[in-house]
């Protein structure tokens, strides 16, 4: 499996995600911003981070560079995309993904361990895991809060198109888990064909005993088949 | 050709910044305050004469960077 991670000028979890990626075996490409063609990948990553310094709005300028053109277009084709926190961003801008993330509801940035669980394993990310696991992840955000309207909201809920709802430590989907306000507890999303996924919290920082956790592992395990 | 552009949350869409703002007047003694939306101003300079070519231009901007349509709207005028 051939997987590329695109770098953007303010990216800051890119080699993270690589190091994920290596070590289930992806044969991982890193790919700048500027560059006008994309390597030939089963799955594009967009990593965390702040594209741009989060000017204008989270996302936004990243959503307009060169190599974005070449994603958009490999994701209407298939391929698998992953976007993680400002990587969730970037879609929701450049328009493969729909809805948008606002400010998130404290007005504080939020870096912690949260807890999230897993609504539906029958797509290319969460096979690994079972439904219903509580998964522990870190999030680190600023704008994380899940928005999108009533109609859209209802085709993510009637399609199996949330994968992930942030949940407390025994499962608990409720307001008071919810970190950054997001509509339904929502953490991550699918598009129609389910081939891209954006989500906030950040599995590549739990994938090692010896470092944090391994939670996050069982994403690029299942990516990986 | 001068334009500003103000691009601010739609009604339905919570406004966090704009709510502690409207909070901290209130408790700046403001008895009278019925609301307080936050947004964001541009403004825009083309070299464009002919006014109606120049705002669509801007609207064009506007749609397609400037503002995010699920969650903001935008207004344009023309400067003096």
């Amino acid at each position: 499996m051939k997987s590329s991670v695109i770098v953007f000028p303010g990216s800051n979890c890119d080699r993270d995600v690589a190091v994920a990626l290596e070590k289930l075996q992806f044969k991982n490409s890193m790919v700048w911003h500027k560059d006008t063609e994309l390597p030939k990948s089963d799955l594009i990553v967009i990593p965390g981070g702040f594209s741009y310094g989060d000017y204008l709005r989270s996302g936004a300028i990243a959503a307009k560079s060169n190599i974005l053109t070449e994603v958009i277009d490999a994701g209407k084709k298939g391929a698998l995309i992953l976007g993680i926190c400002n990587g969730f961003q970037i879609l929701i801008e450049c328009g493969l993904l729909q809805g948008a993330l606002l400010r998130n509801s404290g007005l504080k940035f939020i870096s912690k361990n949260i807890f999230i669980k897993v609504q539906s394993n029958d797509n290319n990310f969460f096979s690994k895991y079972k439904r219903n696991d509580v998964l522990k992840l870190n999030i680190a955000h600023n704008e994380g809060n899940y928005f999108t309207n009533k109609k859209h909201l209802k085709e993510l809920e009637d399609n199996n198109l949330i994968p992930i709802k942030y949940c407390n430590e025994k499962g608990n989907i409720d307001i008071e888990s919810n970190p950054n306000g997001s509509i339904n507890n929502i953490a991550g999303i699918f598009n129609s064909k389910k081939n891209i996924l954006g989500m906030m919290p950040h599995p590549e920082r739990m994938i090692d005993k010896v470092l944090s956790e391994e939670d996050g592992l069982g994403l690029f395990s299942s990516l990986m088949n | 050709m001068k334009f500003s552009v103000i691009v601010t949350l739609k009604k339905d869409v919570l406004d966090p910044q704009g709510k502690v703002v409207s909070q901290t007047l209130k408790n700046m003694g403001i008895k009278n305050l019925n609301l307080v939306r936050q947004g964001k101003f541009f403004e825009i300079d083309i070299d464009e004469t002919d006014p109606i070519k120049a705002e669509n231009q801007v609207r064009v901007m506007s749609e397609k960077l400037l503002s995010n349509q699920i969650i903001e709207d935008f207004k344009i005028s023309r400067a003096k």
